[in-house]
């Protein structure tokens, strides 16, 4: 049921553009015991799913410009094998320290940035 | 690179860059999602690939993320975003401690 609970706020957390993929990855290493690079490879999938349901609102709305997405996905495809080699170089330890700072600066951003989402 | 590095992030460079391109925040948002969902693709054939997860172990977490994205989803222009913005960052800045300081 934990599970579940965790999952739901994840997914909803991040439907809002609120990061929800670092809560599922906190919950995954810090409550259910699970590795940082098992914790991320987890949340790649989940987030899949869910980015599923979001698209296909987003796309039925006409806000998704495919061909820019595309020519961006072709550039990105070597940085995320790149991002991967280099994770796992560094070993669940490290990787686990370095995904700290990055949501410590995010943290901050979230608290102290500017909202252009929704301005509220 | 985030994507495959932390397996989560890769919209935050994304949407910034999309609207500086000349897209609206909405469109910047949605593309920038279309984006890291065939990225995470990638990730995802990578870290099964390497033998960093199982589909069996992702498998419980995908009903309520579903259902929480379908909430989150409606409920998106009827919470305070300033202040669950605001949790979640109290949120993650006391686990990046915790986790520093381990």
């Amino acid at each position: 049921m934990t599970e579940f609970f965790a999952a739901f706020f994840s997914g909803a957390a991040g439907a809002m553009g609120l990061g929800g993929g670092t809560v599922l990855i906190l919950y995954l290493t810090a409550c259910a015991g699970y590795g940082q690079p098992a914790a991320q490879g987890i949340n790649l999938l989940f987030f899949l799913a869910c980015s599923a349901v979001s698209l296909v609102f987003h796309g039925a709305g006409g806000y998704v410009r495919w061909k820019t997405a595309g020519l961006c996905v072709l550039a990105g495809l070597p940085a995320v094998w790149a991002g991967f080699w280099i994770s796992g170089l560094l070993g669940p330890e490290r990787l686990q320290d370095v995904f700290a700072i990055f949501l410590l600066a995010l943290g901050l951003q979230q608290i102290f940035g500017k909202n252009k989402n929704t301005g509220k | 690179m985030l994507n495959g590095f932390f397996g989560t992030g890769g919209g935050l460079v994304a949407v910034p860059a999309l609207e500086k391109s000349g897209l609206s925040v909405k469109e910047a948002h949605a593309t920038a999602l279309a984006l890291t969902a065939s990225l995470s693709v990638a990730s995802v054939l990578l870290y099964l690939g390497g033998g960093r997860f199982s589909l069996g172990e992702a498998a419980g977490f995908l009903p309520g993320g579903i259902l929480g994205a379908a909430a989150g989803a409606l409920l998106f222009r009827r919470l305070p975003s300033r202040f669950l913005r605001r949790a979640l960052g109290a949120f993650m800045i006391y686990f990046a401690i915790r986790t520093l300081l381990r």
